[in-house]
């Protein structure tokens, strides 16, 4: 049978309220509920394990950094940075977050049913079999798939129009997908629009599956709407830039 | 290549100058005749609620008015005079001495755990900072420092130091290696409870000197005595350790004796390494230290520079010589010769 | 493209003294750079890909081989100097930004050099460093500011301030980051041996650990840069202490950049990247865009690894160095690395590593004072880094207020680097900067690693005697200890600045 254990957050800054979480682990909790969340940071840094993590309030910045393995759930917003570093595990919001979500993830998956900040995915990469996934419910900002290297980066868009402008600025690697067409002057240096093949949504439906089964959504029209795919439009963005003395 | 000499008595009994005044010219061959001095505790019962500040003054007329206006901003002179003295043909006197009774308002230093000596440090680093022609030698309660240029015989005679009754007394005679004309050069060093004689010369001045001053200290006279002074001041006062604590920063053992210490007194030792780092003294020294409870002497950890212990009676004796010691108390019982790393603390009994 | 330049006057040229030599053809073995070749018994020479890295006239075994640089020069002008036309010509013909390898070139004053240090006469006694202890010993990391001690009725005394974890040093030199891909995996080894003898530490540089590192890793800093390469959870939990990289003094303000070329299979894999492509590092964090952030990094870390583990940051020197180093010290951060703007690189655009940044003297100084001004001087360590070539520096580095310095270069050229300035051309042919295996090959591990520990030793034991004729017998005595420096020839407003005295005052 799952171990559950409860933690009240109330009052209680990060540092101990992580203590609780490694020492629930520790203790072979399957499950860990935290109730009245306010902000902590740093909530699953750097876990190791495939426990389960509900964070019930707004999950404060960092959340899951380093992380590498647990599932956390969120219900209500995070702060800046959810999934920073991750190396494995997953990361649902519930709510919406703020910028530089999924930063420089190398595996794992972030899931927001909200909104992100600016510079969503950025530097995201991949290796080898360690693919990192972001996606996102509503709307990103300017800057989404800054830098990145690898992994995909889905945008579904369910609540209007996304405004984000410099999509893929030196993008080296991976991949932007985003529901319905996006106009080529979003789109910053380095970054090129793709049309989205059959393969390429074979690819990406057990994604929008994975993301509809997790926040209640029908997935079918999701997995056949038009897509927009940005790609590097070079493997060496900066490559041109230079000569040797 | 001074020579210094403390005698503390325990029960407060009085002793006036003249034992120590025989004792200092006893360390001659030590000094170059050009600084000696002296500081006594116990000297001024009638005004012993008022800070007794003693003052050069380059030129009495000019100087003293600005003096007395930064004192009134911060406090009452209770009363103020020039402190006696009696010419002397080998000594060349190149400013006025005078001493202030001065009790300072409290309420001016609000939220200070020691108002009254936050005032006076800051007075004393105030006034001895600004090219005004004077000098705050002394500050502290119920004591005094006679210092000048020439040899500890005829400074004494100057101060008739032998007209002081003290319990505590530190003297000090110098070797001048810079300035031997100013009288504010030889050793002792007080602010307000502390006084310090030094023998010897420490290699970390700079080093010391910038983390005594980043806790808002000023050193204007450019001595070590005056940075010891408030390395201490500042170890016991405001950092509230114990003086044999405050001591062991200041000359900490080597980090391999530390090793071989059992893990509670390791991190302890360790931990005053790592917080005073910037306050450990290297270099020749032996320091004697005194306030109105105690008399401490310590040597630095490589046992540079030469220390005597000696007891009788109620009184407790440091010295550079042995001889010194037996000038003012032939009859002396015991006499040690305490290794680096040992202070000796007297204490006045309560 | 073509262009009406043509070639450049050679810059260095090699000659043969073909009555020495024997024909070994052990020059034409060890040039990676395609120096010599054979033409049927003869060795032909190509002077215009030599690099001056003395490969050929180490291993010569007849001193056959001549290298003179600059056989044919321009006019001379001392305005329009070498360096300047050929730039020009170069970017004139390409019109891109121009890379170059190692430290600064700019013909500057060294501080350094203009810093006497002092020594005991008669006042007072030098220490015997034979005879008498002098303690090098250096911990790195916050210190108290002051202490909370109870006594306890029966006269036991009780600490009862946390001390928070400190690298112990046994002597004030570490070996600086310098990456696996950068560098070779030879060369990383070596340092690593080589900290370990020594009591030191080496910092991995940003591209990750190798497991061959493993072994060594209690003697390993591991770096986070911008990029992240290589750094998870299992990297941050081997290193003795963690390094943010903010800021390098060879390019203060930009980022980093590991041509594809040199992402081998084995760098791939410490990188955390796939195999052949660029690695970029970002000129910010993308976590860091306000001071305030720094310390959500710092805790970030730190919450990570159970606050086991120092957290160090490394920033340029730059301008505003003093505020940026106040600003750590608020920050966390455990020890703060300044980078001086003569720090070594493998590969930097030219304008700012010959533009950008200050001296690292300055830097070192104006941070100490600001540091002791402020009163979180006891917050942060204080790391030296950029140019220091030899113990002196140390020593001075320390009395202008370090508490510790990194080595690079002079590390590198322990292992026989001869500082041709090449590296980004990755045949280096003393095995150092390069990923080619039979490059790498020539830098045997065992051999390399005596060297810098040679190197650390003999630093060290010059140190210690310095201190000794100062009469400074524990290196926190000599740390901000200016009153034992003397400035010769610098002008009044730097040794304002430095907080030091001419000499003869």
């Amino acid at each position: 049978m799952a171990k559950q254990i409860t933690i009240d957050a109330k009052g209680v800054h990060y540092t101990p309220l992580n203590q609780q979480i490694r020492k629930a682990i520790d203790d072979g909790a399957d499950e860990i509920v935290i109730n009245n969340v306010l902000g902590q940071r740093f909530i699953g840094n750097g876990l190791r394990g495939n426990a389960v993590i509900r964070v019930n309030g707004v999950a404060g910045g960092d959340l899951a950094m380093f992380m590498s393995g647990p599932t956390v759930i969120v219900h209500g917003n995070a702060e800046h940075a959810p999934g920073n570093t991750m190396d494995s595990g997953k990361v649902v919001i519930h709510g919406s977050a703020g910028d530089a979500v999924a930063h420089s993830m190398r595996g794992g998956k972030v899931f927001v049913r909200g909104d992100i900040g600016y510079r969503g995915g950025i530097h995201m990469k991949q290796y080898e079999d360690q693919r990192p996934i972001l996606v996102v419910g509503g709307s990103a900002q300017t800057f989404l798939g800054e830098y990145m290297a690898g992994g995909l980066l889905l945008v579904l868009a369910l609540d209007g129009v996304m405004n984000a402008r410099e999509i893929g600025s030196g993008i080296h690697g991976g991949e932007i997908v985003i529901r319905g067409n996006v106009d080529e002057s979003r789109l910053a240096a380095g970054a090129k629009k793709m049309p989205l093949t059959d393969e390429d949504r074979a690819r990406i439906a057990p994604v929008i599956r994975e993301f509809a089964a997790d926040f209640e959504l029908d997935a079918e029209p999701l997995v056949n709407a038009d897509y927009t795919r940005i790609v590097p439009a070079s493997a060496r963005p900066f490559a041109g830039k230079y000569t040797w003395e | 290549m001074c020579g210094i000499f403390g005698v503390m008595d325990r029960r407060r009994q009085m002793m006036d100058g003249s034992g120590i005044r025989q004792a200092l010219s006893m360390m001659n061959e030590r000094g170059s005749g050009e600084g000696a001095g002296y500081v006594a505790y116990g000297i001024y019962p009638e005004y012993q609620d008022c800070y007794a500040l003693h003052v050069f003054f380059d030129r009495a007329c000019e100087n003293k008015a600005a003096v007395d206006a930064t004192l009134e901003q911060w406090g009452v002179i209770e009363h103020d005079e020039a402190i006696p003295t009696c010419d002397q043909p080998n000594l060349r006197v190149n400013c006025t001495p005078w001493r202030y009774f001065f009790k300072p308002d409290a309420s001016l230093a609000p939220g200070s755990a020691s108002p009254e000596k936050d005032i006076i440090t800051d007075l004393v680093m105030q006034i001895n900072a600004s090219v005004n022609g004077a000098e705050v030698v002394s500050s502290g309660k119920n004591v005094g420092v006679f210092k000048a240029s020439g040899w500890p015989e005829d400074v004494a005679d100057y101060y008739r130091i032998e007209d002081y009754e003290g319990y505590i007394w530190l003297a000090h005679n110098r070797y001048a290696t810079a300035s031997p004309e100013l009288w504010g050069k030889p050793d002792p060093f007080n602010l307000h409870d502390w006084s310090v004689v030094e023998n010897g010369k420490i290699t970390t001045y700079g080093a010391n000197r910038r983390y005594i001053e980043s806790f808002g200290y000023n050193c204007s006279t450019g001595t070590d005595s005056e940075v010891i002074t408030y390395l201490i001041d500042l170890l016991v006062r405001k950092h509230g350790l114990d003086i044999d604590l405050a001591i062991r920063a200041l000359a900490p053992p080597y980090w391999e004796e530390i090793d071989r210490m059992p893990e509670a007194k390791q991190r302890l030792n360790q931990a005053l390494r790592f917080a005073y780092g910037s306050a450990t003294m290297n270099g020749p020294f032996t320091i004697v230290a005194a306030n109105p409870e105690m008399m401490v002497g310590f040597t630095d950890r490589g046992k540079l520079r030469p220390m005597v212990v000696g007891e009788c009676g109620d009184r407790l004796y440091i010295a550079s010589e042995e001889a010194a010691i037996r000038a003012m108390e032939p009859n002396v019982e015991s006499i040690t010769r305490p290794g680096a790393g040992t202070p000796v603390i007297g204490r006045v009994a309560p | 493209m073509n262009s009406n330049i043509g070639s450049m006057p050679l810059r260095y040229r090699i000659t043969i003294d073909r009555e020495q030599c024997m024909e070994c053809g052990r020059c034409v073995e060890n040039c990676s750079y395609g120096v010599f070749r054979w033409d049927g018994d003869r060795i032909l020479i190509n002077s215009r890909n030599c690099t001056a890295c003395h490969r050929c006239l180490t291993y010569c075994p007849r001193d056959a081989i001549m290298l003179e640089e600059h056989p044919c020069d321009y006019r001379s002008h001392p305005v329009w100097t070498r360096q300047v036309r050929e730039s020009i010509y170069n970017q004139a013909r390409t019109g891109k930004i121009i890379l170059a390898g190692m430290g600064s070139v700019a013909d500057l004053p060294i501080i350094f050099d203009h810093l006497m240090l002092d020594a005991c006469q008669v006042t007072t006694p030098p220490t015997d460093p034979l005879r008498e202890p002098v303690e090098l010993r250096t911990y790195l990391g916050k210190k108290p500011s002051k202490l909370d001690i109870v006594r306890k009725p029966d006269g036991d005394i009780e600490l009862s301030t946390k001390l928070t974890p400190n690298l112990m040093l046994e002597t004030p030199i570490m070996l600086g980051h310098m990456s696996y891909g950068a560098i070779s995996l030879n060369a990383q080894l070596a340092m690593a041996r080589a900290a370990k003898e020594t009591g030191t530490y080496m910092g991995t540089g940003e591209g990750g650990l190798h497991t061959d590192l493993y072994p060594y890793q209690d003697r390993m800093i591991v770096q986070i840069a911008s990029g992240r390469f290589g750094v998870n959870v299992d990297y941050l939990e081997r290193g003795a202490a963690i390094e943010l990289k903010l800021g390098q003094g060879a390019k203060p303000g930009i980022g980093g950049h590991l041509p594809g070329e040199k992402v081998s299979a084995h760098v791939s894999r410490t990188r955390m990247i796939p195999e052949g492509s660029d690695a970029i590092s970002p000129a910010p964090h993308h976590d860091v865009y306000g001071i305030e952030d720094l310390p959500q990094l710092v805790n970030s870390v730190k919450e990570a690894t159970g606050w086991k583990k120092p957290v160090f940051a490394k920033i340029a020197a730059v301008n505003n160095n003093a505020e940026n180093v106040a600003a750590i010290a608020r920050s966390g951060v455990d020890a703060v690395a300044i980078d001086g703007f003569r720090g070594g690189t493998g590969a930097a655009p030219r304008v700012f590593r010959d533009h950008v940044g200050i001296p690292i003297e300055v830097a070192i100084a104006t941070a100490d004072k600001e540091l002791r001004k402020q009163g979180l001087r006891n917050e942060v360590s204080l790391i030296a880094c950029g140019s220091i070539r030899e113990s002196a520096d140390v020593a001075k580095a320390i009395a202008l207020g370090a508490d510790a310095v990194y080595i690079g270069t002079a590390a590198l050229v322990a292992m026989g680097c001869r500082v041709c300035g090449n590296c980004y051309q990755g045949v280096c042919s003393w095995g150092i900067a390069t990923q080619r295996p039979n490059l790498v090959a020539r830098l045997d591990p065992d051999v390399a690693s005596k060297q810098v520990a040679n190197l650390i030793h003999a630093w060290t034991l010059e140190i210690t005697e310095l201190m000794g004729a100062a009469g400074i017998n524990s290196i926190e005595s000599l740390r901000g200890n200016r009153d034992r420096l003397r400035g010769y020839m610098l002008d009044e407003g730097l040794l304002e600045i430095l907080d030091v005295k001419s000499v003869g005052a």
